[in-house]
């Protein structure tokens, strides 16, 4: 971390049976990859619920990834279509939240797939690293005028109840 | 009572240790993280001295929660939970973090990797402080089995179960097991008779007191969970009682009406309305094709009728439905062979003596249509040349990715019966000779002892354009040879195309009615590849032979066994226990929105409707998560992968950049306001 | 002092509907008047904040606090309600999620001043004046609460004791809260006084199993009278919105959209309407979902977070610079 270079983090969601053990596999054969992304297991990307991709933006994350099976190959026969279509709802709305459409990405990945993950993650780490921090927190945080407005605010109080009553 | 978190930080000899500072994460961790009081790093933690190592502590630490930084937890997640076990823990509050596969494996830098190596190891503990003791749930299993398809896999498979003194279902589409090798004349690479050696376990099949066969039926719907499935199979009208038929076959002597038997005879040789698909067929009652017969066309003839000798006909019979219960499903329902037609420069259809490798087997077989002669289309030409073209629809990314497996070997078979019973040259045009198991590189060098030519090329193109002196009347094949760089047209009398093997049409629509799932190109998908090749992801459903991708014969029949001893161990324990990472749904929650009612493919949700809420049948559930991620009104809660766990999880890997802006207000509370 | 209740209502960023809402129990206000000595009440009483400052901490027994956080004066409000109420009921969407305030943060605070200062037909501002927070005048400096570029809710402001739904509550939710308040049968501290499920269980249509294959808007078809909105591809929000309203909206063939806020245990409602309407579209194409997702729902905002975008993980749209707190200081103190 010695350089200036934006070191992004990125969230992903991996499911069980294919893109998990797609990371495992990278990890197996040594395929380098950077270490930006912190990935959650979860049984099925059938499970990723939108909330779980708010809340990792909502805690400062700079993007988040969902892998799954690919089309067809589900372990649980067809959940991975619920998934694509949750993805397009989500993107479709945080398109409309003026989030960029790097910064979450839909990757499928066979058990068979350490290389093709490895270098999704690379490239999503690329992209997010060139639109910069997201730090989506600093949105809604106000700047440090609100004390100083409420301050006002009780002297003001003040100086209006000098008058006698 | 707050929680106790136990850190076990693995080197995996230099595997982590080499690239991850362990001693610093496991420091860092027992400073840092809020509710851990051991951390620990170790040499080998999956080592007996490891587990140890979290068994003592959490007698003598009063753990309450274990995280270890290992390796994936697919290797070694069951030891661990073992290790919990083992002294008094509940097993699902062990969390891994896959410190090996995911960070010192695949990382370059040190001090990146270890610093991703304190974020895993604070999103496990924050998650582990939120897991919920679970316990697995134990169901009997009925020592009934159901095999589906007759074929050398099927066959393999029932004989198995029965014998070990076990009831087994075996249903079969067609109207007589026996699948594709009782089409076949001989078998690699001893050359074997096919029937001689099919056709003694199918009457064995046939005469087994355990054995119920339920031919020419197929599987209507599938219900219930392992060790408990309810199966209703549609027994399709033969128009023949099967109680009084001998077998006598006189009906068949008697039928008028000749048709072309596009199914066992691959579409060169007939058969009659009324039909055995071939002599030994089991079981032997013939069947009425009603596309065909005069009667069922005109309302007149009943040949069959008139001259059976125990009135069997029954033109008034319909299909009858049977329910049974069984506890383990066996899908063994084979293959299907690629239509040649699809790739029309090899002119099958178009140029008469071009054969699939179907029809050549049926050409050849001693019952075939030309008594085991190998003539051309015209019924009377012995060929004096024959070219067989490999890997058609095979290893083409235009058709088939994969490799067919059994082609090579068959057409080294079909080399030798021409070369043996025509004494006609034979070309063999390859992309690769895979002659991979036990005798069967020797079979190849044989056969090129025995003078069989062999190219290395894609054939470009079958014609019966002649272009030189000595090509007219033949068919020519074009093709380059890429051993030695060079076009070459060799003229023969005889075409014979390897065709892919592909999956059953319906694969897709047969794998959703038994909750299990294809790949992409239609095969059944194993539990695993390498480690669990009969399993599927649906407890109690196990697939055998050619459905889960091109086989041959032994390893048909290996699967079939295999399949039949997964089962068998199973009805010997008497009971299997389920998995208790299931969702259920909060009926004080549930307005009944039927929102997940279409969602899960193994049909674990019902709506009750008296109660206006949706259920789920946990021995049904896969624990997915797909109807909880769904659920509008989070009705729904899915163990050991919970909303809040998840949450954790997210807050725990993102510990660096968490900086108090979650649901607290983002100002403090007010000081004192001046009064 | 005498042995009644005290009793506070207040209202921040709000329509004022809430308040009216309270009037809606009838004649029970008497039984409420018996219980409650009522301190402050701006909408119907005349009172002062320096009354209530000079009250003792925790002296008010029950704060009604309608409304959404939305400028410094009405943070301060919240901050001395609190200070001076045992008990503090976000009363109303408003206060519990941001309700309609909270959809300025859809948008920007410079925007917002744009077009209420500058850009409506109606606005006569030749000299393009901006409210200041602070101007000199001879007899001195006078002082405007500070606008904010976030409606925040009352419980991202303070610590909230309940939450009390509804745009508006339901006249007989609010009596069930009153009375629950007064024999002391009131939840856990933190929930939501309400129903637990959604307003599917009171929604007297029919329903079956779901499969989308086109979202319709409300003026595109009449729907049948007797089934599930949802079935018919209006985006009905009963499925995710708490019970609590008697399902008014879809009894009549309206589609619910959502102010009785999200079921119990739920933090962001839109995230529960996205995955459950994506869940049952009717395709497995990539393309077919994505126009039925942009044509079925062109405001996605506006339809899944009509009452929560405040509250919501996300809670408001990103600022045009990207996170820079310098360029918000500036903002902010432009106004």
């Amino acid at each position: 971390m010695a350089d200036e270079r934006f070191e992004p983090k990125i969230i992903a969601f991996l499911c069980n049976w294919c893109s998990y053990r797609a990371a495992d596999l990278a990890g197996t054969a040594r395929i380098k990859y950077e270490p930006n992304i912190r990935m959650l297991r979860v049984m099925c990307s059938g499970r990723v619920d939108p909330s779980f991709v708010l809340k990792a933006f909502a805690l400062g994350a700079d993007g988040v990834m969902i892998a799954g099976c690919h089309p067809g190959e589900c372990h649980y026969l067809e959940q991975n279509y619920k998934t694509m279509r949750r993805f397009s709802m989500l993107k479709h709305t945080l398109k409309a939240m003026g989030m960029e459409d790097d910064r979450v990405r839909l990757q499928w990945a066979s058990a068979a797939e350490g290389v093709l993950l490895a270098g999704a993650i690379n490239e999503m780490i690329e992209q997010v690293r060139a639109l910069g921090p997201l730090d989506w927190p600093k949105n809604w945080s106000e700047n440090g005028k609100i004390d100083e407005a409420i301050e006002q605010l009780v002297e003001e109080h003040a100086e209006a109840m000098e008058v006698p009553v | 009572m707050a929680e106790r978190v136990g850190v076990y930080i693995c080197h995996c000899g230099s595997n982590i240790a080499g690239k991850v500072d362990v001693e610093n994460v496991s420091q860092w961790a027992g400073e840092e993280l809020d509710n851990v009081v051991v951390s620990r790093d170790y040499e080998f933690m999956c080592s007996s001295l490891g587990q140890e190592l979290i068994e003592e502590d959490i007698k003598n630490e009063g753990l309450t929660r274990v995280v270890v930084g290992a390796c994936s937890p697919h290797l070694h997640e069951k030891t661990f939970r073992k290790a919990c076990s083992n002294a008094g823990l509940n097993p699902y509050l062990c969390q891994m973090a896959s410190l090996r596969e995911q960070v010192s494996w695949v990382t370059e830098d040190e001090t990146l990797a270890t610093a991703k190596s304190k974020a895993m190891i604070s999103g496990a503990v924050k998650r582990v402080l939120l897991h919920e003791e679970l316990e697995p749930t134990e169901v009997p299993v009925n020592p009934h089995s159901l095999v589906v398809g007759g074929g050398i896999a099927g066959i393999q498979t029932a004989l198995e179960l029965a014998n070990s003194g076990n009831p087994v279902f075996l249903v079969e589409r067609e109207p007589s097991i026996g699948g594709h090798m009782a089409q076949f004349d001989k078998t690699f690479p001893t050359l074997d008779c096919s029937a001689c050696i099919l056709t003694p376990n199918m009457s064995d099949v046939s005469s087994h007191p355990n054995i119920t066969l339920l031919a020419y039926s197929e599987v209507e719907d599938v219900s219930g969970f392992i060790g408990n499935f309810h199966v209703r199979i549609r027994k399709k009208a033969r128009y023949v009682i099967e109680e009084d038929c001998t077998g006598c076959g006189i009906c068949i002597e008697k039928c008028p009406k000749k048709v072309l038997d596009n199914v066992f005879e691959a579409g060169i040789g007939y058969r009659k309305s009324i039909y055995r698909p071939f002599p030994q067929a089991v079981p032997k009652y013939p069947v009425i094709d009603t596309e065909s017969c005069i009667y069922f066309d005109r309302g007149t003839c009943k040949a069959c009728e008139k001259f059976c000798p125990t009135n069997a006909i029954d033109f008034e019979q319909k299909d009858t439905y049977i329910d049974i219960d069984v506890g383990n499903i066996i899908l063994a329902t084979g293959y299907d062979t690629f239509d040649s037609r699809k790739i029309p420069q090899y002119g099958y259809g178009r140029l008469a003596n071009v054969f699939t490798s179907l029809e050549f087997e049926r050409l050849c077989n001693a019952s075939g249509p030309t008594d085991g002669k190998i003539l051309l289309r015209d019924g009377v030409t012995t060929p004096k040349s024959v070219a067989i073209i490999h890997c058609v629809g095979s290893r083409d990314t235009r058709f088939n990715a994969h490799c067919s497996a059994v082609c090579c070997m068959s057409a080294l078979k079909f080399g030798h019966l021409v070369i043996e019973k025509t004494g006609a040259e034979v070309h063999s045009f390859y992309t690769d000779m895979r002659p991979t198991f036990k005798d069967y590189e020797e079979f190849y060098h044989r056969l090129l002892e025995e003078g069989m030519h062999f190219t290395r090329g894609r054939v470009a193109e079958v014609t019966d354009a002649a272009r030189q002196p000595g090509e007219e009347g033949k068919l020519i094949i074009q093709v380059e040879d890429t051993l030695i760089g060079r076009q070459r047209r060799i003229p023969v009398d005889m075409v014979i195309l390897m065709t892919a093997l592909e999956p059953k049409p319906d694969a897709r629509e047969v794998g959703l009615k038994f909750g299990i799932s294809c790949s992409m190109a239609g095969w059944f998908t194993e539990r695993h590849p390498k480690l669990d090749p009969v399993a599927t992801m649906t407890d109690g459903i196990f697939i055998a032979g050619a459905c889960q991708g091109p086989k041959d014969i032994p390893a048909s029949v290996s699967q079939g066994a295999a399949a039949a001893a997964r089962v068998l161990g199973m009805i010997m324990k008497g009971a299997v226990e389920i998995e208790p990472v299931v969702a259920t749904i909060h009926e004080e929650r549930c307005s009944g929105c039927r929102i997940c009612n279409t969602l899960c493919p193994f049909n674990a949700i019902d709506y009750v409707e008296d109660k206006m809420v949706s259920v789920i049948n946990q021995a049904l559930c896969k624990g997915c998560g797909t109807c909880v991620a769904a659920c509008p009104a989070q009705a729904i809660s899915g163990a050991h992968y919970s909303n809040d766990q998840i949450f954790a999880e997210i807050e725990g890997l993102l510990f660096d950049v968490v900086q108090g802006n979650g649901s607290k207000p983002v100002v403090e509370e007010p000081e004192a306001v001046p009064a | 002092m005498s042995e009644k209740g005290v009793l506070a209502l207040y209202w921040a960023a709000s329509c004022g509907g809430c308040e009216i809402a309270v009037l809606g129990i009838n004649e029970k206000i008497l039984d409420v008047a018996a219980a409650f000595d009522i301190v402050f009440w701006p909408c119907v009483l005349d009172g002062k904040v320096r009354d209530i400052e000079k009250m003792d901490d925790k002296s008010i027994d029950l704060c009604f606090f309608n409304g959404a956080i939305r400028t410094s004066e009405q943070e301060y409000m919240a901050r001395l309600m609190r200070q001076k109420s045992k008990v503090l009921v976000a009363f109303g969407s408003c206060a519990q999620e941001g309700c309609i305030p909270g959809l300025a943060n859809a948008t920007t605070k410079e925007a917002i001043f744009q077009t209420s200062y500058h850009d409506t037909p109606s606005t006569v501002n030749p000299d393009g004046i901006r409210p200041q927070t602070e101007t000199e005048v001879a007899e001195g400096t006078l002082y405007l609460p500070f606008f904010y570029e976030t409606v925040k809710t009352l419980g991202q402001t303070v610590d909230v004791d309940y939450y009390l739904p509804g745009c508006p509550p339901e006249p007989e939710r609010i009596w069930d809260a009153i009375v629950a308040i007064l024999e002391n049968k009131l939840p856990a501290p933190g929930s939501v006084i309400g129903a637990e499920t959604t307003v599917c269980d009171e929604c007297p249509r029919t329903r079956d199993e779901k499969k989308i294959k086109e979202f319709k808007r409300t003026w595109e078809i009449i729907p049948d009278s007797d089934i599930c909105l949802l079935e018919q591809g209006l985006v009905c929000c009963g499925i995710a919105t708490r019970a609590g309203c008697g399902a008014l909206c879809p009894t009549v063939g309206s589609p619910c959209i959502g102010c009785y806020g999200p079921n119990e245990g739920v933090d962001d409602f839109g995230a529960r309407m996205m995955t459950a309407l994506a869940s049952v579209i009717d395709s497995d194409d990539p393309e077919e979902i994505d126009r039925i997702i942009h044509e079925g729902i062109p405001d996605p905002i506006g339809t899944f977070y009509r009452f929560s975008l405040a509250h919501s993980e996300l809670r408001r749209i990103a600022l045009p610079a990207n996170g820079g707190s310098d360029a918000k200081l500036e903002t902010a103190e432009s106004a």
